[in-house]
């Protein structure tokens, strides 16, 4: 009796150690090699752009934060930009720099944490512990500006929140930090902010060195990656990748560069280009990206050392007064109760603000109508764009390739969904 | 007959526990040192809540899992499913019969030893095969399919390499083999340098074997969650981590056995007390062995299904075959061997 044989379907995800959140994938497959992958999305969805439209402008960008929450100020970044280009006001020169500065400190945050579960998803524990070891560095200084380690709303339109601390906070003695390690923590925290941050991009290329150690030569790891998930520049192209997904194909396009914003067209860096477009090109991409960073943040810290002054613009209709003048002037105060309660009119019209995030262009559409809320707002997250390729890009591999590319497109659900 | 009895039959009893019991011990020792090194390699503590220095945390894992509930998945082969972790954990225990830990400390001093050995370390697989197959998961599926195709070829590149071994000694039975390396110059007698290679072979082949890092792919963590026991729970899932740590032991002893001189200390005999043979010897060369497995886990990733197989057979197999008429012709000539 003759039988039919029929693929066999996997469901991957939701809850998966290898999902990255809440991906789900219908995996149709032939033994071990994948005919169809099928990805379900929004399991994540929170309807940020709805909700961004029921608020005033300002009281929307926690919600960036929100969307990729491993890549937190660039996604603030798009979207207070697109008001400020409503609005045509421009910030200050130093909040320019501090936003590149942070901007590039999201990005060593974002790879840190894609080399990290890239690795652990393919089975290298020890790189995962050693990114961490620096994310929680970043970490601090995201603290030490907004008062919040991930979600920190430090960007405004017109600025930034407020100025670099004089002083950057210290570890005090408790059971877990003593002795030798509380030293170890606190040694280049003696001074502001700056110092702490110049220190630790003078040190980052060491560290970035030690994951390289572990990964780029390792025979396994070159196994795993090297032509898997090949993407050429056309398919790049067509499905509408950016980022390093785009510039592992040998596309070298990065905002930063074509379109430069804040002041990235002030600062020295090179466009890490891959050959292949395998997950191993992108891999390497991605490293020498941190290291670039970690250059862009030394410039930022010079310049931003050298040239004190305004972090946010005077203007009171859309920037908060000064606490101290709010107790004694009644313009003031009623310049803060206006900006806190009602917010601020943004002129009819609609624009389409785009930064290089570390996953690729992060862009918000806005329409506004006049009124203090945005009539409408489009987030175009990277990843929704790079996970509508898996099948395309998946099919014939391995049920482990699999694993390998969810970790290069580096999705983080919170922008997929929205 | 009252003496017959107590020879036959309690005398092997005694034996028996006298090795089962501190294995168990030793296991849950190695699951603490594992936990604590790797958590070093990876700038971390490690367990240091439970007891001195975390020192218990195993014995609390253990009781753990031996109070939680084993399920059964509705749709699961209940029969094999109870049957599969005794299945994995008989054999792994069993293979500790023919290991000797000194020159006349072994349960069954067995002529055909190696093969007894070989025979049980391949039963453990049918745990493995029979629990992906009877938790009708796919994931647990994809693990037993994985694994059974990984044994088969590993077992070939084991066999190959005790092949070797027992041409150098002539003999199948290890307590033989460890005495073919006793000499006077120590470390130089030892089979490890005319099989460097082999011993290379069979180490990997052993962690390949025993499903460890970078060879886990019958588990998988990030690919198919704990493929051939993810449906296992409490007591029975703790059967199957018994049994991998006892056979990763097993593995670690074996070749301190076969290529590094068992219980024969690394230094000339005339060193005196150094120079001389103990069972610390064979300790302490298992212990370094056992330490390379938790050192692979923490640093290296995870091979591919089919590579795992092309590394067995394109290259393990190949030498393996090649370095037992290298061995032969040594043993001709009298270079090595006894």
């Amino acid at each position: 009796m003759a039988q039919e044989i029929r693929n066999y379907t996997m469901n991957f995800g939701p809850q998966h150690p290898a999902a990255h959140g809440v991906l789900r994938l219908v995996l149709e497959m032939d033994g071990e090699t994948i005919v169809r992958v099928d990805p379900h999305i929004g399991l994540l969805h929170r309807g940020t752009e709805k909700l961004a439209e029921s608020k005033p402008f300002n009281q929307s960008i926690g919600y960036m934060d929100r969307l990729d929450y491993v890549s937190m100020m660039c996604s603030e970044h798009a979207y207070v930009r697109a008001i400020e280009t409503l609005m045509g006001i421009d910030p200050p020169d130093r909040a320019h720099w501090i936003r590149t500065m942070f901007d590039e400190i999201t990005r060593i945050l974002n790879h840190l944490m894609w080399i990290g579960s890239n690795a652990l998803d393919l089975g290298a524990m020890a790189v995962f512990l050693y990114a961490f070891r620096e994310r929680e560095e970043l970490m601090d200084c995201y603290e030490a500006v907004s008062g919040a380690r991930l979600h920190a709303t430090y960007y405004r339109p017109g600025g930034v929140y407020r100025d670099l601390p004089a002083v950057m906070p210290k570890y005090h003695e408790s059971p877990w930090h003593k002795g030798k390690d509380l030293k170890r923590l606190n040694r280049w925290r003696e001074g502001s902010l700056l110092d702490f941050i110049d220190q630790f991009a003078e040190d980052f290329p060491r560290r970035v060195d030690e994951y390289e150690e572990l990964l780029t030569t390792n025979r396994i790891w070159k196994q795993r990656t090297v032509g898997i998930g090949v993407v050429t520049p056309e398919q790049a192209q067509e499905w509408g990748m950016t980022g390093p997904m785009m510039r592992g194909s040998g596309v070298a396009w990065d905002l930063r560069k074509k379109q430069p914003y804040a002041r990235y067209a002030d600062v020295d860096f090179d466009i890490p280009v891959g050959v292949n477009g395998d997950c191993y090109d992108r891999y390497l991409v991605r490293v020498a990206e941190m290291r670039q960073s970690a250059r862009i943040i030394r410039q930022c810290v010079t310049w931003l050392r050298a040239n004190p002054g305004p972090v946010i613009v005077q203007n009171y209709k859309v920037a908060p007064p000064p606490r101290a003048r709010m107790k004694e002037g009644m313009e003031e105060l009623i310049h803060h109760f206006k900006l806190f309660s009602e917010g601020y009119g943004v002129p009819e019209g609609e624009t389409y603000c785009a930064v290089e995030a570390p996953k690729g262009e992060f862009g918000c559409y806005l329409v506004s109508d006049g009124a203090n809320k945005p009539f409408r707002v489009h987030l175009r997250a990277p990843g929704f764009a790079h996970l509508s390729s898996i099948d395309t890009i998946v099919k014939g591999h391995m049920l482990a390739d699999v694993v390998a590319m969810i970790g290069t497109y580096d999705l983080v659900f919170g922008e997929v969904d929205r | 007959m009252g003496e017959q009895l107590f020879d036959h039959l309690l005398m092997p009893v005694v034996y028996i526990l006298c090795i089962v019991v501190p294995l168990i011990i030793a296991v849950a020792m190695y699951v603490y040192w594992e936990r604590k090194v790797v958590g070093w390699m990876h700038v971390r503590l490690g367990p240091n809540q439970v007891g001195p220095l975390g020192l218990f945390q195993a014995f609390a894992d253990v009781a753990k899992l031996l109070i939680k509930e084993v399920i059964l998945p509705t749709r699961a082969s209940r029969a094999l499913y109870y049957l599969a972790p005794m299945l994995a954990l008989v054999p792994a225990l069993a293979a500790w019969a023919v290991v000797p830990f000194g020159a006349k400390m072994v349960v069954s001093n067995a002529n055909a030893g190696v093969l007894y050995l070989l025979g049980m370390t391949s039963l453990g697989v049918y745990g493995i095969i029979l629990a992906g197959w009877a938790s009708n998961s796919r994931y647990a599926l994809l693990g037993a399919m994985r694994s059974a195709a990984q044994v088969i070829s590993y077992e070939l590149s084991i066999g190959l390499c005790m092949v070797s071994v027992l041409v150098l000694a002539g003999s199948l039975n290890f307590t033989d083999i460890v005495n073919a390396q006793g000499g006077t110059k120590g470390i130089f007698d030892w089979f490890m340098w005319p099989l460097l290679p082999i011993m290379v072979v069979y180490f990997v082949s052993g962690v390949a074997e025993t499903n460890r890092l970078p060879f886990d792919m019958a588990e998988g963590e990030s690919e198919i969650v704990a493929g051939f026991h993810v449906e296992y729970s409490g007591s029975a899932f703790a059967i199957f981590f018994l049994a991998e740590y006892a056979n990763m032991i097993l593995v670690s002893f074996l070749a301190s056995i076969m290529f590094m001189g068992g219980w024969f200390s690394p230094f000339p005999t005339s060193w005196g007390w150094l120079g001389q043979a103990s069972f610390w010897w064979l300790f302490a060369k298992a212990f370094a062995f056992a330490f390379l497995f938790l050192w692979f886990r923490a640093t290296f990733p995870r091979y591919r299904y089919d590579q795992i197989m092309r590394l067995g057979w394109k290259v393990f197999i190949p030498i393996g075959l090649v370095w037992v008429v290298v061995a032969g012709f040594m043993k001709f000539y009298g270079v090595a061997g006894v």
